[in-house]
């Protein structure tokens, strides 16, 4: 018996919240009296999968093969109930993101397990098998118990912090058979944008929002962001305006965050921003309305004009290095 | 074409949440209930693709009776008929297994519904419903095209976006921007009300999670306020006291 964890990367390098289901499986193991294996789909360095140990695996499944360079739901979910098969994994970690719910839902039928996403915690074994789930975009939690012999679980990024310690793992290679069948989307173009901080994999966040007045302030966003190594972010007016690319929309229906640090410039904090943002360690408002919403949901707060407070803070952020 | 629209029935996303019945229940006093806004995002598509190429649009909900409100809703926004499938809709699995059941005998071109619902963000529902249909599925779809068969597609992920082809039929979670919603005219309210409305028992389908209870978050303490004359007292604190630096 083992518990298996899917290991994703992005650019070349394994994502933090990948290490950090890798420090999931790897506790769960530990109460079971097991071992976590580590299945990594893809081309990586050496040094990139041996660091899977030092994060509590103790064993690699490494998958090559040019024909899933791509995390495409039918093939990945296949290689992975193939892993699981092969190492009697009763139990699945994924890091919950929109490709993995497409990967997690087909691994669980096709293992019949049952399966919970968007764990927050460790599951508690002391009867059965129960786990937290976030609902309700981060507005209130669901507890779950998992009756089937098989589960697959995913869990919500930053939910769990990624230690890293001094064991090592041993490395296999894995080439499982795959079907013509599984490979019915074709990815014709990828479109990135690189060396910006993934929004969803950042520590800390900077977002703007309709304060900023414009697309052509920016900068400050930008510059904050850099200062601190942080992600860009905007609200939902500020996506729809065409001020910023889509996939930099947080809130209920854009892409909901978890970072350590979220600060807020010229956000009002409409229910549906404060949806994405909410489980964010620590909040920081910047906003000239002393009455703007979101100071309720905030940690920090300054009220005062963004084209005033931004730049001292922008200088402050670089003297920190 | 034939299109199959799969809509939850959620809690508006202004709504303060609360449970009643020692946390087991949703407390829905006060609450209004709405198409899940994925899934409005995806019945808007249906009719846009309906009115360019012909054929049908049917909306599928798996809600109790209470859901009715919203089924009409869908169908004041264009959609041909509804099914109900009359059960509690307790969790992915199940609501997938009864998509499918109803999938099965239909042969539709295309299944859309949303990225996920907002209710329990679960995400599941595509991709069980492509694999239990032995069927192609993409999530989340910002974009959606059919020519000759085949649906073109912009998929987001992090951090971009691709472009992604399939054959019909296809499962597709859908988000913004794939289209904007509709706003029902007289019309369309007034025809909903007679348009039909099949309501269908549940297939059997055996559990394999079980809901125990909810919880709500921990209050948020005071935000604490800073000067804005001396914004850089904010990295002492984040740095010190937070501890997030």
């Amino acid at each position: 018996m083992s518990v298996l964890v899917f290991v994703e990367g992005a650019g070349g390098e394994i994502k933090k919240s990948s290490l950090e289901a890798v420090g999931y499986a790897s506790a769960l193991a530990k109460k079971i009296n097991t071992q976590a294996v580590a299945l990594v789909i893809g081309n990586y360095s050496d040094d990139q999968i041996n660091s899977l140990g030092k994060f509590g695996a103790s064993k690699v499944l490494s998958c090559k093969n040019d024909k899933l360079s791509q995390p495409l739901p039918m093939p990945y979910a296949s290689v992975i109930a193939e892993a699981a098969k092969k190492e009697n994994a009763d139990t699945i970690i994924l890091s919950r993101s929109s490709v993995v719910d497409a990967i997690a839902s087909r691994l669980a039928l096709k293992l019949g397990a049952g399966i919970v996403t968007n764990v927050v915690d460790l599951p508690d074994l002391s009867s059965g098998f129960k786990v937290k789930k976030s609902i309700y975009t981060g507005k209130a939690f669901a507890f779950y118990d998992l009756t089937s012999p098989k589960k697959v679980i995913t869990i919500s990024k930053n939910a769990f912090s990624a230690i890293e310690g001094s064991g090592s793992a041993t490395v296999e290679a894995f080439d499982p058979q795959l079907a013509d069948s599984d490979f019915k989307v074709q990815i014709k173009e990828t479109q990135k944008a690189t060396g910006d901080v993934l929004l969803t994999e950042a520590d800390i966040v900077v977002s703007g929002g309709r304060g900023l007045k414009g697309p052509e302030n920016w900068n400050l966003v930008i510059d904050l962001a850099k200062a601190l190594g942080a992600a860009t972010g905007c609200s939902k007016p500020v996506s729809d305006l065409d001020w910023r690319p889509h996939h930099e929309h947080v809130g209920q229906t854009g892409v909901k965050v978890s970072p350590n640090l979220y600060i807020a410039l010229g956000i009002s904090g409409a229910i549906q921003h404060l949806a994405g943002v909410n489980s964010s360690k620590v909040i920081v408002v910047v906003n000239k309305d002393p009455e703007a919403p979101f100071f309720k949901a905030a940690d920090y707060g300054i009220v005062g004009d963004v084209f005033e407070v931004v730049p001292k803070l922008i200088e402050a952020a670089k003297a920190l290095k | 074409m034939k299109i199959l629209v799969c809509i939850s029935n959620v809690p508006d996303t202004t709504s303060k949440i609360s449970f009643t019945d020692n946390n087991t229940k949703l407390n829905t006093s006060g609450i209004q209930f709405i198409i899940g806004p994925y899934d409005e995002y995806a019945l808007s598509r249906a009719i846009e693709l309906k009115e360019a190429a012909g054929g049908t649009v049917t909306v599928l909900n798996v809600g109790e009776a209470d859901t009715e409100p919203t089924i009409r809703k869908a169908l004041a926004i264009g959609a041909d008929d509804a099914i109900r499938v009359n059960a509690f809709p307790k969790d992915a699995f199940y609501v997938a297994s009864q998509i499918a059941a109803i999938a099965k005998s239909e042969n539709y071109d295309l299944i859309l519904m949303g990225r996920e619902s907002i209710d329990y963000n679960s995400g599941l529902v595509h991709g069980l419903v492509g694999e239990l249909l032995g069927i192609p599925s993409v999530s989340p779809v910002m974009k959606l095209d059919v020519e000759g068969g085949k649906a073109v597609m912009s998929r987001e992920i992090e951090g971009g976006k691709e472009i992604v082809e399939a054959s019909l039929p296809l499962v597709a979670g859908c988000q913004e921007p794939i289209a904007e919603w509709k706003i029902p005219n007289m019309r369309g309210i007034m025809s909903a009300r007679t348009k039909p409305l099949k309501v269908v028992e549940p297939a059997s389908v055996t559990d394999n999670i079980k809901l125990l209870n909810y919880e709500l978050p921990a209050p948020k303490g005071a935000c604490k306020m800073i000067d804005a004359s001396t914004p850089e007292k904010l990295f002492d604190l984040l740095k010190n006291e937070a501890k997030v630096l």
